[in-house]
């Protein structure tokens, strides 16, 4: 056994490093081989990427019912589907999209990233990660299993009551939807949870508030917007469930309940979640923009602040979704003016990241375009947004495809364009290899523009009064080319897409190997080998400037002393990272995953009868208990004085 | 389907604009109008300014954007023009949304008064059902109110009061030409005015989702001169008349002694349920079930021979009549004049 | 392996390997759990009122409001309850294993205690969950909160149970134990509001 530092326990030091250290390493936090080590392991990355590929299926998905719809839309009074159908369809949609995509993807995407962006081993608690994804996979596989029976909830994505009630949605359908939501929040939940202690605690030596990356930034801000938004659909939904399985009257207006109480819990939490969508989005856009025009992205405490604001200001907008449901019209004001106090931080980034490709050395590579792309688009759907926030200018617009146009303009302008450039960015950090350049900008080009021909006729189509979520229309209205020319243009996006996607499978195989740090990145998770190892970096990383990697060219500053027979972990204070304790990291364990099958089975019969919840509550307290209880000896250090 | 795909080009032909934003015809209309084009110019200035910086930022480094990076560029920029520029955005900004939003305000408050001058008005109840709408015209005379259906008459330059109610599901009620939407909420009451200002023939259609048929529930709202609509509600104070016609005669008797009459009413007979539209003056319609079919003698054949072939799933069951009483039945719709 | 060579820069082996409150990562998740099902219970509160705020009478007529004696009762107990619960706080951060497990055996009856009161408190209500949108939000409201003792029970039941095994030398079992209590405080205080609410409001707005 190496002794160092006059101790007992093996730590990685001047004594201990490269392969020896590699080798030591590789047995504390290596997963056992196979699909066992698949299923228990709890390695952030493992776990991160198999939740972007389950989302990115989602988004594929998706996509396919957008275009299933597209083809009915494509002509006046289609045949092709009915209307059962057709409302299943955009529900299906808008629920996959929002619930199952846009907001799992983009923590998904915090969990694989911010432990390596921010120096440390993993992610602050593994298991509940580990949970979380079995969660979510759950809840989207029992919602499309549903679908594909037929018995898809068809109620929209909101879900407004009473249609979404008992009386007017007999059946399964809207239990299935509601059970769904109840996964995607206890994941989500637990996702954030564990970003908020990462960040805040796992910080390399030296990483102040004041030096961590954008992205994390964006995480951070997103992950308490989750904590103080999702329990409100969490709150809606048990109210709904509860109306419609034991008989509560929450909604009922004719027992002195109220159908409006549904909106305001669901916008209250349905703002705050376009924004949960919108930051990671924008943190993924300073850190392409920082590592694509070699400079830091203008004005960093700007940069912060106007997340910080826009996280607060989305808790205090959601009204504007309910302009025209006759609520006291002096209060809409508060409303208005919030909703238009988010274009102040809007307008600052937006101006950051310009300036930055201004006073940099810009390469337009990929991820750039994408974010050239991003600023275009998103631009327009914040304008058409402001417009909106306008009580009498929604009153027209609300529920016609002008909105539809807008929201599609921020989430895919503001959300998927920036994955899209992340994803190219990251890939090589994933896999060790690069994306094909070439292929990549035929179908940059294509799902911009086809982006463009597909959305920006819906403005017209609603401000010439076609409501949205309607299965067919007449002939003659005057909407029948713009429907039509909208059709092509998803059929663009939809090749596009899939071409990204052929693109990043022949990479991931025949790619060109990468390097540790092929973009010469400035931030910590190019200082560690392309893809990292399962304990990311050998040495705690120290951290002195907001580019490490670019303040350090020749050696990398590290801090030694972590024990290399057990998963252990470094904790630093909260504002200036300043080294605090080590704790250890949970091993990998196949209860979260018994966890997670106890809970699904708990909820899914919940929908049959209430006692699953009385009867289920024992499976899973006994996974819990079981995933909690110490295993093995009790591992005592004596604390080095 | 078929059927109302071969009848809706009749109803809807060289109609464009009848249900848009941008031909307003109404008082608020015409204000939303306004505030729209103040918006898109402001927002407009505003995109075109980005994208002005956006492409000198690109065109500024083109040509040696393949540079490396000297290390002291690493830096972050600490430009004072970028820095001044930034200050005078977010002022820019600031300005222009505080304008916006006076902008919005104000015009709210011109759509909030419902009755400026105290003039008289029409006062229309109007209760949304899955999925065709129910309409009573109110009058100071208690006995004179009527009811209709998914069809509106309005005198021109008169206020509206428009009381908005359902009877199941959350609906919305939306005529672009006229005024904004106002959501009709079970167990609450709504109100909109509207003040019609441009004499013609508008589109409504329910904008909130409701269900299986919520693409199929539109209305017509008709502004007639103050005459030619003192002489429509003249017609429809009157109550239906016994037909005459042998035909329509026979029809009367089915619709009276079989389902029709449980369900819906007709003023002057024993027909008198709510359950689906008021057919006293069902002939005068523009339309039928709600904007789905144009009305006339073909349509409303192929309405009540298979209502669930043209809407599927709307709430009027197939009601299987054979030719002879399908052909009365419609003769004697067609006397509901 | 890394790509840049290592600068050493300092040793980390001198750190304590556990901290109490927030030097603990369990502290956090601890705390981000409490901002969530704050959360719930602020918006269940919300909805209280939102639904209060619609009616002309609370309780709508004819309905009473509930009877007082079990949720008193409830009260003192989990207010009492916080005696031992301190006792087991401070003694798991001096690290005296005996007094934690003494205090931590007399809490779990106590919990149990409450749990049975909170059976009579359901009965005391004077509504049923079916009856109206008043007596749907006054059960979600118990119902919440007692989902939450149940928790904690079982929580500090396996802590108990640790205590008595080997696992209890750890030092951070002990860190586990300080945050149940923490969680405790949680539980109580977030009663308050609630008992206020269910017992006192309908009395105070009638
Ligand atoms: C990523 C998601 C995302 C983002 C970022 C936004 C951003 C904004 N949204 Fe959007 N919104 C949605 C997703 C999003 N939205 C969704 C999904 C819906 C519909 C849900 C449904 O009904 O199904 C919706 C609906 C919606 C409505 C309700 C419409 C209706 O149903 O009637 C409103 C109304 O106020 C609104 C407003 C705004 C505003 C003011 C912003 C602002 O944050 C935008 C700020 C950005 C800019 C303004 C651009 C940059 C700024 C400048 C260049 C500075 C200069 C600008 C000015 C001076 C104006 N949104
Ligand atoms: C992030 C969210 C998101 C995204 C990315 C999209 C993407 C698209 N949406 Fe989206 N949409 C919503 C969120 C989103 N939408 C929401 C919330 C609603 C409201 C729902 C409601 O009203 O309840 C909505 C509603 C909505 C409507 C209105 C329906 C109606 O009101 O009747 C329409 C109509 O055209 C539409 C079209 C499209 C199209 C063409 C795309 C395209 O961009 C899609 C592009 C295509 C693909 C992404 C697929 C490509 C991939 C493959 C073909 C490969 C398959 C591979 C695998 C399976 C791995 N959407
Ligand atoms: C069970 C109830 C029911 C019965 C029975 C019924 N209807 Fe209807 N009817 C409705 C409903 C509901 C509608 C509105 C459908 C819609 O537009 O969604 C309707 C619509 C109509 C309309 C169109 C009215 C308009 O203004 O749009 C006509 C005409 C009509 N019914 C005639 C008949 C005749 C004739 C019969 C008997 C042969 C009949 N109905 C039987 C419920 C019924
Ligand atoms: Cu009625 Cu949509
Ligand atoms: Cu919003």
């Amino acid at each position: 056994m190496t002794v160092l530092s006059g101790q007992d326990l093996p730590r990685d030091g001047e004594m201990l490093q490269g392969a020896a250290l590699a080798a030591r390493l590789e047995r504390a936090w290596g997963d056992a081989p196979g699909f066992w080590g698949w299923l228990t392991t709890t390695d952030h990355k493992r776990i991160g990427l198999r939740y972007i590929v389950t989302a990115i299926v989602f988004l594929g998905l998706g996509g396919i019912l957008s275009l299933v719809m597209r083809v009915q839309l494509a002509t006046p009074e289609s045949g092709l589907i009915s209307a059962d159908r057709y409302n299943q369809l955009f529900t299906m949609h808008g629920t996959t999209m929002m619930f199952l995509f846009a907001v799992p993807v983009m923590e998904a995407m915090a969990v694989f990233l911010v432990p390596l962006m921010i120096g440390t081993r993993n992610i602050s608690f593994p298991r509940l990660n580990a949970f979380s994804y079995w969660m979510y996979l759950a809840g989207g596989v029992m919602l499309w299993v549903a679908f594909v029976l037929n018995i898809g909830p068809d109620a929209g994505w909101f879900a407004y009551t009473p249609l979404s009630g008992p009386q007017f949605s007999p059946g399964k359908c809207v239990d299935i939807w509601a059970q769904m939501i109840t996964f995607t929040e206890v994941a989500g939940l637990a996702v954030a949870v564990e970003l908020v202690a990462v960040i805040l605690k796992q910080r390399a030596p030296g990483m102040t508030l004041a030096r961590m990356p954008l992205f994390v930034w964006g995480a951070l801000v997103t992950a308490l917007m989750v904590i103080f938004s999702l329990p409100s659909v969490a709150l809606a939904s048990s109210f709904l469930i509860s109306d419609r399985l034991v008989g509560t009257h929450f909604y009922n207006q004719y027992e002195h309940g109220d159908a409006l109480l549904w909106q305001h819990l669901f916008w209250f939490f349905g703002h705050p979640e376009v924004y949960i969508i919108f930051l990671p989005g924008a943190g993924f856009v300073s850190q392409i923009t920082e590592t694509f025009t070699r400079r830091p992205v203008f004005a960093y405490p700007a940069m912060v602040l106007a997340l910080v604001a826009t996280g607060l200001l989305a808790f205090g907008v959601w009204v504007h979704h309910m302009f025209a449901t006759g609520l006291p019209r002096m209060g809409y004001a508060f409303y208005t003016a919030a909703s238009m106090a988010v274009a102040i931080p809007a307008g600052i980034q937006i101006f950051c990241w310009i300036a930055t490709i201004w006073d940099g050395r810009p390469q337009f590579k990929v991820p750039l375009l994408y974010v050239v792309a991003f600023i275009v688009t998103f631009v327009i759907g914040g304008l058409s947004g402001v417009m909106q926030a306008s009580v009498p200018i929604d009153l027209q617009v609300h529920d016609t495809y002008f909105v539809v146009a807008h929201f599609h303009y921020v989430l895919i302008g503001g959300a998927v364009f920036p994955l899209l450039g992340a994803w190219t960015y990251w890939f090589p950090k994933a896999c060790g290899r690069m994306m094909s350049e070439g292929l990549g900008k035929i179908s940059f080009w294509m799902v911009f523009l086809g982006f463009q021909v597909a959305f920006f006729p819906m403005h017209v189509l609603g401000l010439m009064g076609m409501p949205r979520r309607v299965y067919t229309y007449p002939a003659g209205m005057g909407w029948d080319e713009m429907n039509f020319l909208s059709t092509i243009g998803a059929f663009i996006v939809a090749a596009a897409i899939l071409l990204f996607l052929v693109n990043a499978v022949n990479s991931w195989f025949r790619g060109a190997i990468a390097g540790a740090n092929p973009w010469d990145a400035p931030t910590l998770e190019w200082a560690t080998s392309s893809p990292p190892p399962q304990y990311n970096f050998e040495h705690i990383p120290v951290v002195t400037s907001r580019t490490p990697l670019w303040d350090n060219r020749a050696a990398l500053p590290v801090m030694t002393g972590l024990r290399v027979d057990d998963r252990e972990l470094l904790l630093t204070t909260v504002m200036d990272a300043k080294p605090e304790g080590r704790e250890p990291s949970p091993l990998p364990t196949v209860w979260p995953f018994a966890g997670a099958m106890a809970t699904m089975c708990m909820f899914i019969s919940s929908i049959f009868t209430p006692w699953a919840v009385v009867i289920g509550t024992f499976p899973i307290a006994a996974a819990l208990i079981a995933w909690f209880w110490p295993k093995g000896p009790p591992s005592v250090e004596p604390v080095i004085e | 389907m078929r059927r109302a795909a071969l009848a809706l080009p009749l109803l809807l032909a060289g109609c464009e604009g009848i249900q848009a934003v941008g031909h307003p015809a109404g008082r608020d209309a015409i204000l939303i109008d306004r505030l729209f084009v103040v918006f898109e110019i402001v927002t407009g200035i505003f995109f075109v300014l980005t994208m002005a910086f956006l492409f000198a930022a690109y065109w500024r480094r083109r040509g040696h954007r393949e540079d490396g990076l000297p290390d002291d560029l690493a830096a972050p920029s600490k430009s004072p023009l970028l820095r001044t520029v930034l200050f005078m955005w977010t002022g820019a900004v600031i300005l222009s949304l505080i304008g916006l939003a006076l902008a919005s305000f104000f015009t709210d408050r011109g759509l909030a008064h419902p009755n400026p001058e105290n003039r008289p008005v029409v006062s229309i109840e109007l209760t949304g059902n899955q999925w065709w709408w129910d309409v009573v015209y109110h009058f100071q005379d208690p006995s004179k109110d009527f009811r209709t259906a998914n069809e509106l008459h309005l005198p021109l330059g008169t206020p509206a009061m428009v009381y908005l109610k359902s009877n199941d599901v959350i609906h919305s009620f939306w005529v672009p030409n006229l005024a904004g939407k106002q959501d009709l909420i079970p167990g609450r009451v709504n109100d909109i005015v509207l003040v019609p200002q441009r004499l013609g023939q508008y589109r409504g259609q329910c904008a909130e989702f409701c269900g299986l048929q919520h693409a199929h529930m539109a209305f017509d709202v008709i502004v007639d001169t103050p005459a030619d609509y003192q002489r429509w509600v003249a017609r429809h104070e009157q109550t239906a008349q016994l037909p005459t016609d042998p035909r329509a005669i026979a029809g009367y008797k089915f619709f009276m002694t079989r389902q029709c009459s449980s369900c819906h009413a007709i003023a002057g007979t024993e027909a008198g349920a709510t359950i689906g539209p008021d057919l006293t003056h069902v002939a005068t319609r523009k339309s039928i079930a709600a904007g789905t079919l144009a009305n006339g003698i073909g349509p409303l054949h192929a309405w009540v021979a298979d209502p669930q072939g043209v809407k599927p799933g709307n709430n009027m069951p197939y009601v299987g009549l054979n030719a002879d009483e399908l052909h009365n039945v419609v003769a004697y719709l067609e006397t509901l004049k | 392996m890394s790509a840049l060579p290592p600068k050493f820069e300092g040793d980390l082996a001198h750190l304590p390997t556990h901290g109490f409150g927030p030097k603990s990562l369990t502290w956090w998740g601890v705390v981000a759990f409490f901002a969530i099902e704050g959360t719930g219970f602020a918006l269940a509160i919300g909805a209280y009122f939102f639904l209060e705020g619609l009616e002309d009478n609370w309780p709508p007529d004819p309905w009473l409001p509930p009877k007082l004696l079990a949720g008193t009762l409830f009260t003192i107990l989990i207010l009492l309850s916080e005696i031992p619960n301190t006792i087991v706080k401070r003694a798991a951060e001096r690290h005296d294993l005996a007094t934690v497990k003494r205090y931590m055996l007399i809490l779990l009856p106590v919990f149990a205690g409450l749990l049975v009161l909170r059976g009579f408190e359901f009965a005391s209500l004077n509504v049923w969950w079916t009856d109206n949108a008043y007596g749907s939000i006054l059960w979600a409201l118990l119902v919440l909160h007692t989902t939450h003792i149940g928790t904690d029970m079982v929580d500090s039941g396996v802590l108990t149970a640790l205590m008595f095994t080997r696992h209890s030398a750890e030092e951070r079992r002990i860190v586990d134990v300080s945050e149940n209590a923490m969680y405790w405080r949680f539980v109580w205080l977030c009663w308050l509001p609630i008992y206020a609410l269910i017992y006192w409001v309908p009395r105070w707005v009638a």
